[in-house]
């Protein structure tokens, strides 16, 4: 149990690190929301600076870090000049649109990465494994956003997937399954441009993982005790070369984190990319720290689910927690 | 010694691809700046040898474009109108690596001007841009990456070398630097600093971001290559000498370090050269007029230009070379300091 413990005293101390950070930068930070405001003629600079104070731009820094700890732990997560209330509700919707993204991609990556990465070190050095290290170095070589744009323009050329949006102009009118039919539509190419751009690493790294535990002794004896191959793969060689793909999985939360703030620009999905970068275009502070933390908190969910799983899959860490 | 040869010639190529882009001036047709107010969104010409009467032509040409009746934007070519491609052709004035005068071109045509990747809205000429802007976006890349490797030295060097809180103080950091997800701290980091600003402000300003970005995982190499240095005899022989810190660090450990640091090198500048293009995509990174790779794809955001015009997304593919280039580079150079690892 320490070893959880010990985790989420880690994610904690990673939180208010990230925040600090965040409001450190805002110190920094030339301008804001209301420089913008203050060339606009028909604002008086009375009501500006009544604004600035009743958003306590002018308070000292600890204050203000202070009080937006405060609204976080009430649930607002500051306010947004922009938008004129609360950040943490805007962003929640957002949120929930990229998580819907971001989590089928991870889900269908890491399907697919499993039996690719176990088939090619299967055929160490044969020919399923060239056909699969050469089709992911060529992933590789294809940057995100290249990726992404590629398949915005293969959809509006071909018009079998709309360009862009997460559902219908007539999307209310749609039954309940021809409102899911059409957001998978939607969100069919935003996924694959994801997919495709964090499976590399992934095939990668399966394939080590298992190759280097396929030559283990009990594996041998396992084969000689004619134990089916198929078997042996998944039931015998994934579990033992586990270890270091969960904390590959950990880290393929942030690749995918960061990946579908730019598929999501690109492609016109409502989630946190676009609104984020409107935010920082409208210099609405309290949004964009907000989002990064947002994105900590989804990053940091994914590591600590990352280590149930490797307590659950290594007893090594559970006796080592134990003693 | 296969390694060391794959190696070089994967720096070849890097060296040939820079190269093309270092002399933009020189192969590239035009200035990318220069307007063509008239002839907006050409598609590219298609290079012939073969003319519509089937002779051969050893001059490679190309047919005049003109519009289509009754269409503002379809052009088609005019076949009575073949323009032959010149080489080494003087036209528009440049200088050469920014201070030679010059105005020779590798090729051009007289009188007319040709699209050989198409025009864009301005009508400018879509290959001087590429190139241009490969410019901005490699050298971005390039100082990004060095500023990072410098952090990561500096900061790996004190924790490893010094330990203690200072070691705690800075491992601490880089692991927050390196539980972001990097685009979310480029946005967080470029959210705080001004927006308006001119493309020169903007280039060092992106150059600064990406610097700061990417230190964590360099400076925790660094600190760990530092850490089994320092226990070396050779350097606790120095030590017994009386080397100061400064000086084992510089003379004997630091370039115990230096083949991370290459291959950090290798795989940071492609990353930070595309960071580059996704902030310009964006409209966060270097303005126009000014070319970059990324603010040259930044008109696909347009619908209209997405159905209509699709050789906007050539400078995505035309980038892939270089990528190559780094990966492999990356990736054989990580194979030779690893030899162990190979096998398996």
């Amino acid at each position: 149990m320490s070893y959880l413990l010990r985790r989420l005293g880690h994610a904690v101390f990673l939180l208010v690190g990230v925040s600090l950070l965040a409001f450190l930068f805002t110190v920094l930070a030339p301008g804001n929301y209301f420089d913008e405001m203050r060339l606009n003629p028909q604002i008086s600079p009375e009501t500006i600076s009544a604004l600035r104070t009743q958003y306590e731009l002018d308070r000292s820094l600890p204050i203000r870090y202070a009080r937006w700890v405060g609204s976080v732990l009430r649930g607002d997560m500051g306010f947004s000049f922009a938008y004129n209330r609360p950040v943490a509700p805007l962003l929640l919707v957002r949120a929930r649109n990229s998580l819907l993204l971001t989590v089928t991609a991870m889900l269908l990556a890491w399907g697919m990465a499993l039996p690719l990465g176990i088939w090619s070190a299967e055929h160490q050095g044969g020919v399923p494994d060239r056909l699969v290290s050469s089709a992911t170095a060529a992933l590789l070589v294809i940057p995100d956003l290249a990726l992404a744009l590629g398949f915005l323009v293969m959809a509006v050329k071909s018009g079998w997937f709309p360009a862009g949006g997460m559902v219908s102009l007539h999307f209310e009118s749609l039954s309940f399954a021809g409102k899911i039919g059409d957001l998978f539509l939607h969100m069919a190419l935003p996924v694959a441009a994801l997919v495709f751009s964090v499976l590399p690493p992934l095939v990668r790294h399966v394939r080590a993982a298992v190759a280097e535990v396929l030559d283990a002794p009990f594996l041998l004896a396992a084969e000689g005790h004619g134990i089916p191959r198929r078997t042996l793969l998944y039931r015998y060689a994934l579990p033992a070369a586990a270890n270091p793909l969960i904390s590959l999985l950990g880290f393929s939360v942030g690749m995918l984190l960061s990946g579908s703030l730019l598929v999501e620009v690109v492609m016109s999905w409502p989630g946190l990319g676009p609104f984020l970068l409107e935010a920082i275009l409208a210099r609405d502070l309290y949004v964009v720290i907000g989002g990064v933390l947002l994105s900590t908190l989804f990053l940091i969910g994914g590591n600590f689910l990352a280590d149930l799983l490797l307590y659950w899959a290594d007893p090594r860490i559970r006796t080592e927690a134990g003693s | 010694m296969k390694g060391k040869r794959a190696i070089s010639s994967w720096i070849v190529l890097l060296v040939a691809l820079h190269a093309i882009v270092i002399l933009a001036g020189f192969f590239a047709p035009y200035d990318p700046t220069e307007q063509d107010r008239k002839n907006p969104y050409q598609p590219p010409m298609r290079v012939h040898l073969v003319d519509t009467k089937h002779h051969f032509h050893a001059r490679p040409f190309v047919y005049a474009l003109q519009l289509r009746e009754g269409t503002f934007d379809q052009y088609e070519e005019n076949r009575g109108r073949p323009l032959a491609l010149g080489f080494f052709v003087r036209g528009a004035r440049y200088r050469l690596l920014g201070f030679l005068p010059m105005d020779w071109h590798l090729f051009g045509a007289e009188n007319e001007k040709i699209y050989l990747l198409g025009s864009d809205s301005y009508g400018r000429d879509q290959l001087s841009r590429f190139l241009y802007g490969g410019q901005v976006s490699l050298l971005a890349g390039l100082l990004g990456a060095g500023i990072t490797l410098l952090l990561g030295l500096c900061v790996g060097a004190v924790a490893g070398y010094f330990g203690g809180w200072r070691d705690d103080l800075l491992m601490r950091l880089a692991e927050l630097f390196l539980a972001l997800p990097w685009l979310y701290l480029l946005f967080a980091l470029r959210a705080f600093l001004p927006l308006a600003v001119n493309p020169l402000q903007a280039f060092f300003l992106i150059i600064a971001v990406l610097g700061a970005v990417g230190w964590a995982r360099p400076a925790r190499l660094v600190r760990g290559v530092v850490l089994s240095a320092k226990e070396r005899d050779f350097v606790r022989a120095a030590r017994g000498f009386g080397a100061t810190g400064g000086y084992l660090l510089g003379r004997h450990i630091v370039p115990e370090a230096s083949s991370v640091l290459l291959t950090q090198a290798a795989i940071l500048v492609p990353q930070f050269v595309l960071a580059e293009m996704t902030l310009s995509f964006l409209g966060l990174g270097v303005p126009e007029p000014v070319p970059s790779w990324g603010n040259l794809l930044s008109s696909l955001q347009q619908y209209s230009v997405l159905v209509s015009y699709w050789w906007m997304y050539l400078p995505a593919l035309m980038i892939m070379p270089f990528f190559l280039g780094y990966l492999g580079l990356g990736s054989r150079l990580q194979q030779y300091a690893e030899p162990y690892k190979i096998g398996k």
